[in-house]
């Protein structure tokens, strides 16, 4: 085909371009929230994601102490470095760096560029050199020494921190456990149920199977939010309430239009041969379903079975209904909408590590597994 | 008893009470009910043979019946009455409804997301397809632009918050505007507009559902059709729109409806993003802001997205008997 397609060297150039162009734009806002995930706070809110690998120029404070005072022609002279600094050694490990601008109010911590001599507003003058020395010179001695900031050139910072924060205090451990509880059983049951209602719709002959098969149609496109009302008070009418086995049981009727509309579409395609051969020898229709059936539906039982895994995982609107509200049983993505975007909305760290440890494992389903997925879908939607 | 012990014991219950089910419930039609022996045998085998589908298809059906049909009426009919349930009301919450001006904005935004995210998907989504059809890293390209399938809309949310930030420093869009010299702006405030912004998360999820789909589809155009128009001296433009896109325009359909039908559930992105401020609500984030408030509301809400689906439904419904005849 190639060299008959029409296509020149130009052209091939373009499509890669613009494929790059696509795949960059796709892949982008994901890979800015794994690369923020590792960063150290203070660098988040100082500068983008894209700039993680550059240093930054950070704001940092420290306490001149005023306890011995050199006297020098009438004046009281403190002298030191900023980077010695006990409480910043954990930025300044080997107690050096780079200055670039200084200040001695809070409101104006870069107020003067290195170097610069500034009046104090006590009296007196303070100066802190790019090597973070300073000499603060004033007419009498001080009680309490003066806060100098500083702004300081950091190297780039990766840290563990965000993780060890949001999987140990803030919760999302017992959230990652309550989403593995709600998604496994979710998904298991209905392919039971649904495999042999595909195997029925499939293969055996009785009247109204072609109006059952027109009713699971249109019953997968069924909004959700329809059930969510009804459901809810018979649930709590006959005492299930909202908890764990209520959104097992939700899940599964949810899942079944897509479990049997795929199921039986893949098991009308098995060829009819195997298992009229299998009736002549005297098997009976469970055991067909159990040895031959099931057995050759694998590729379908995954690929539903990887769909309804990502759809129990990634909801939001089932668990938040379905699940009391409580911490106790909160799902992953309840706990990042409702608890973490609250609470600690402006701490991009944290949201950016809870989001991708709650997307982390559909990631790793997905691709080692992509090829069941294609396939399901593909049985899907083309016939 | 902690939720993990639960949860075990109710996968073994379940489907240890799944296979029993089948498994008894069939003994049961074999050896008592209809039993292949004695003087009906072959009577008996056949009514068995009549009933066993039934047997096969109840649980199914009855967690269909219970979890789907059921809640179409009962969410009909208790959206005729009031907050506390007890008064009858008639259309009342949908009259109360169309007055209210969220709700019409609620309308007026779905319609555009309904319109622009499958349009926008399918677009980009063939566009990926035929691009990547021949290039020697196709596959991988595919594989990256599919991805978005596997994140959750919450996930996607936030990911989406490090590009649409106000903060120049986290959000890339404004750190563009800072360096061009232009003034910090909330992408999400901005009226009208925030709209697309927010469909265009949607969009980045589905496009790869929609390319994995059409690039199956153009695989499987015959080559002669499109050998013969080259040789006629079709461009490659005249060869794609003319000649494949005709030929898989049963799939385009197909993909279009799955991805409005999908528009019409999603209110996640809507809720951890602008919370349906700033005028940003979708039907099923507003239903959310009744839900456990006042119920008749919500399934009024929730009706009038029904009735967005059902023509969809219908055709649905109808494309699938034709297939089976």
């Amino acid at each position: 085909m190639d060299n008959i397609a029409g296509q020149n060297q130009g052209s091939k150039l373009a499509v890669n371009i613009t494929v790059i162009i696509l795949v960059l734009l796709w892949l982008l806002p994901t890979i800015g929230l794994f690369v923020s995930s590792f960063r150290d706070r203070d660098q988040i809110s100082n500068s983008g994601w894209w700039q993680a690998p550059l240093a930054v120029d950070l704001n940092f404070r420290t306490r001149v102490a005023a306890d011995n005072p050199r006297e020098e022609g009438g004046s009281f002279i403190l002298e030191g470095n900023v980077f010695a600094d006990p409480a910043l050694a954990s930025s300044f490990p080997d107690a050096t760096g780079t200055v670039s601008a200084y200040g001695t109010r809070a409101v104006a911590p870069g107020e003067f560029a290195a170097g610069e001599v500034s009046d104090l507003r006590a009296g007196g003058t303070a100066v802190v050199n790019s090597d973070g020395s300073y000499r603060i010179e004033t007419p009498e001695a001080l009680d309490r020494g003066p806060t100098i900031y500083f702004e300081a050139r950091t190297p780039p910072k990766f840290t563990l921190a965000n993780y060890r924060t949001v999987l140990f205090a803030d919760g999302m451990d017992r959230a990652f456990i309550n989403t593995l509880t709600v998604t496994i059983p979710a998904t298991i049951i209905p392919i039971l149920i649904a495999a042999f209602a595909a195997y029925a719709l499939a293969w055996m002959d009785f009247p109204g199977r072609g109006l059952l098969i027109a009713a699971v149609v249109g019953l997968l496109v069924v909004p959700l939010q329809l059930a969510l009302v009804p459901l809810l008070s018979l649930h709590t009418h006959i005492g299930i309430g909202q908890s764990f086995l209520g959104i097992w049981l939700a899940h599964t009727g949810f899942g079944l239009p897509l479990a049997v509309y795929l199921l039986r579409n893949y098991m009308v395609g098995l060829p009819r041969d195997i298992i009229e051969s299998a009736k002549v020898d005297g098997a009976t229709d469970f055991q067909i379903f159990v040895r031959i059936i099931l057995p050759l539906s694998f590729p379908a039982l995954a690929s539903f079975a990887i769909f309804q895994f990502l759809w129990t995982w990634n909801d939001l609107l089932v668990a938040k209904v379905f699940l009391p509200s409580g911490s106790d049983s909160q799902v992953m993505t309840v706990k990042i909408a409702d608890d973490l975007l609250g609470s600690r909305g402006g701490d991009w760290g944290i949201l950016a590590t809870a989001a991708f440890v709650s997307i982390a494992v559909p990631l790793v389903v997905f691709f080692t597994m992509q090829r069941y997925l294609v396939r399901g879908l593909l049985a899907g939607s083309v016939k | 008893m902690s939720p993990v012990f639960q949860g075990m014991l109710t996968i073994i219950i379940g489907v240890g009470g799944c296979v029993g089910y089948f498994y008894f419930s069939n003994m049961l039609l074999d050896k008592v009910i209809f039993p292949a022996k004695g003087p009906n045998t072959g009577r008996n085998i056949n009514r068995a043979n009549q009933v066993r589908p039934w047997l096969f298809l109840f649980p199914a059906m009855f967690a269909l019946g219970l979890y789907l049909a059921y809640p179409v009426v009962g969410s009909f009919w208790r959206s005729l009455f009031d907050r506390s349930g007890a008064n009858f009301i008639g259309l009342g919450n949908y009259i109360d409804l169309f007055s209210e001006g969220t709700f019409r904005t609620a309308v007026i935004n779905n319609l555009l997301w309904v319109l622009f995210v499958p349009a926008m998907a399918t677009f980009l989504g063939l566009l990926v397809a035929q691009l990547t059809d021949r290039l020697s890293w196709g596959n991988i390209a595919k594989s990256l632009i599919f991805m978005p399938m596997a994140i959750s809309f919450v996930g996607a949310s936030l990911i989406w918050k490090f590009v649409y930030s106000a903060n120049p420093d986290i959000g890339i869009i404004n750190s563009i505007r800072d360096a061009m010299g232009l003034a910090v702006l909330d992408p999400l405030q901005v009226r009208f507009w925030n709209n697309f912004f927010l469909m265009f998360i949607l969009v980045w999820i589905q496009t790869g559902f929609a390319m994995v789909i059409l690039s199956a589809a153009l695989r499987g155009i015959p080559e002669e059709t499109i050998e013969a128009a080259i040789i006629d001296g079709a461009n490659p433009f005249q060869v794609f729109f003319k000649i494949k896109v005709p030929q898989i325009m049963g799939t385009i359909v197909v993909v279009w409806t799955t991805i409005t039908i999908l528009v019409l559930k999603v209110f996640d992105i809507v809720y951890t993003m602008t919370g349906g401020n700033f005028g940003t609500h979708i039907l099923p984030s507003y239903m959310m802001t009744y839900m456990f408030r006042d119920d008749g509301r919500a399934t009024a809400v929730a009706f009038v997205i029904m009735l967005l689906v059902l023509p969809v439904m219908i055709w649905n419904i109808r494309q699938a008997r034709n297939e089976m005849r």
